[in-house]
């Protein structure tokens, strides 16, 4: 009994230590949406001193120290009705982002599909060797990557152009790996009797295959669009017309004339992406669980 | 038939990566890409000599020595502490994971607040009798990077761990437990034995996400933030600005060899300490 008793003060002390972490954990976002419901006289006076850049201060109010508010004075909508009727430079970039980011998902998606089947289906040691050349790219750092894709995109005079950054993102081998990872797990005779049944390889990829991966498919177009949602390396190095940055970019240059409205736009930014984990946890979670194990 | 299905790719990767990384290779020999004099080692030696290489590289390696063992230590107690029966196990995982998602430029902005000078961290500090620190321009300015950098990945390793730890198979944890291994015992001969490949790919996969961290403190400070924070990217960015190939060419190579260097390295380790259980 004493034991029992052990065990559960430790697992009430653990859920409390757990609980202070999850607060810490959620703080950031959660200061963020709050903040956007705020006047823009309210932000310039709790966070002013942060931005004041000098000479801008004027008769602003602002506070000596940076005050941190969780609930508005006065609940707002201003600076949503700003950034989506009055300044449209915002909804330009979000539009830029998702120029971006959509074509990405889906034909890395279409593109790793074909490939992680044929890795499947065929084996050999030049598709073994391919495949850990995939690896070995899908593991360097973007200091690394970046040198031959702007390298090609000048070749092929894409630069500036949203194709330098489709086309490596597209051609990234991070999903081909993942959904090797997932059908090599589907039992081979399943593929194997539609063979017996007469059907082409085409059919067996297109009717048997592609449904029994239709999760899997799920949980890495989700880990495809949070990177992507949040790139920022790329777009610096390959586009340098600051008008066709995305979104993730373009936040840092918010000037201090206007952080009222950045609240309202860093969380109009974290809305798909939260919208996607909300109604997508489960194959987010599948999908990061596919990756334990890099040997295939 | 297999060519079918795999030509997209691998023709897209050949002509994106692997083509133009042998040309990033014969870039980085030759003297430019003009005259292309074989002049072997010379842009390498360029490259080491340069201090803003250098202040990169100390700063990218003292913050990934720093960062991947916290996040995957932390994770991996995490990990066992959901593993547990306790309340609200679900809700943990899913807050904790949240900031996954969450695009860095959102929070840029709260992090600015949190830690600037005036800020509330710095309230909190002085209110416990401790004394301001200037968190941005300081040596103190990494610590706010792990910070950030555990609060983004810590969610991600954590869901590796989980599904690690719930495919050690049970019967083998019965058998010790029949045979009155300690609770110790345990833990390192079997859970950690068992989860040995796990963390070699958590640790690899943080060092990435670590050499990603140029994003963070891009966001927060720009192009030329101070000098703890100066980055191997930034370099990159830096070098990429004024269009020298050559030097571009032979640190992207030194890079690609550390990671060849370290991650085989991790695969020997793995491979030793995890040779008898096959998972």
């Amino acid at each position: 009994m004493r034991r029992k008793a052990k065990r559960r003060t430790t697992d009430l002390v653990l859920t409390c230590v757990l609980a202070g972490i999850t607060i810490l954990f959620l703080i950031p976002i959660v200061f963020t949406i709050c903040n956007s419901f705020m006047a823009a006289s309210e932000i310039t006076a709790n966070y002013g001193v942060i931005f004041e850049t000098g000479e801008s201060g004027g008769k602003k109010f602002i506070l000596e120290t940076v005050n941190l508010k969780f609930i508005p004075d006065m609940v707002s909508f201003q600076q949503y009705i700003t950034v989506l009727f009055k300044s449209p430079e915002y909804l330009l970039k979000f539009w830029n982002s998702v120029i971006l980011v959509g074509p990405i998902v889906v034909f890395q998606l279409v593109v790793a599909c074909l490939a992680a089947y044929g890795f499947t289906r065929y084996r050999g040691r030049l598709r073994e060797i391919i495949f850990f050349v995939y690896i070995i790219l899908m593991l360097m750092p973007y200091q690394v990557t970046l040198v031959p894709n702007f390298l090609v995109s000048q070749w092929l005079n894409l630069l500036d152009t949203n194709w330098a950054v489709w086309l490596p993102g597209i051609f990234s081998p991070y999903a081909v790996f993942l959904l090797t990872k997932y059908m090599r797990r589907i039992p081979a005779g399943i593929l194997e009797a539609a063979r017996i049944d007469g059907a082409g390889e085409w059919q067996i990829f297109k009717n048997v295959c592609m449904p029994l991966c239709k999760g899997a498919m799920g949980s890495v177009a989700i880990l495809i669009f949070i990177d992507y949602w949040n790139m920022v390396e790329q777009p610096l190095i390959l586009l340098s017309d600051p008008e066709k940055h995305p979104l993730s970019v373009f936040l840092s240059r918010i000037n201090a004339g206007e952080i009222g409205l950045a609240f309202a736009v860093a969380t109009i930014y974290m809305i798909p992406a939260l919208l996607v984990f909300l109604y997508g946890e489960e194959y987010l979670v599948e999908g990061i669980t596919y990756q334990g194990g890099i040997k295939a | 038939m297999s060519a079918f299905f795999l030509a997209p790719s691998v023709l897209g990767v050949a002509l994106f990566f692997v083509l133009p990384f042998l040309v990033v290779i014969f870039y980085s020999v030759v003297n430019n890409p003009i005259q292309k004099r074989f002049v072997f080692l010379e842009n390498f030696v360029r490259v080491f000599e340069n201090t803003a290489f250098r202040l990169a590289a100390a700063n990218t390696l003292k913050f990934s020595f720093v960062a991947v063992p916290l996040a995957v230590v932390l994770a991996l107690t995490l990990a066992f502490v959901l593993e547990r029966q306790i309340p609200f196990k679900s809700q943990f995982r899913t807050f904790i994971l949240s900031p996954m998602m969450v695009p860095i430029a959102s929070v840029v902005l709260i992090w600015q607040v949190l830690f600037h000078y005036n800020g509330v961290v710095n309230e909190f500090m002085v209110s416990l009798g401790g004394d301001k620190i200037d968190w941005f321009k300081s040596e103190h300015a990494q610590v706010v990077l792990v910070i950030l950098f555990i609060w983004k990945n810590l969610g991600y390793n954590m869901i590796l761990f989980m599904a690690a730890i719930s495919s050690i198979p049970r019967d083998i944890l019965e058998v010790a437990m029949l045979e009155s291994a300690t609770p110790r015992q345990l833990f390192f001969h079997i859970k950690m034995r068992y989860l040995s490949p796990t963390i070699l790919f958590v640790t690899i996969l943080s060092l990435i996400n670590s050499f990603k961290v140029f994003r963070e403190v891009y966001l927060l400070t720009g192009d030329y933030p101070f000098d703890s924070l100066y980055m191997l990217q930034h370099f990159m960015n830096n070098t990429f600005q004024s269009l020298d190939y050559q030097k571009l060419s032979a640190a992207a190579i030194l890079m690609s060899l550390v990671m060849i260097v370290i991650i085989g390295g991790l695969f020997l380790i793995e491979n030793y300490v995890g040779k008898d259980v096959e998972g």
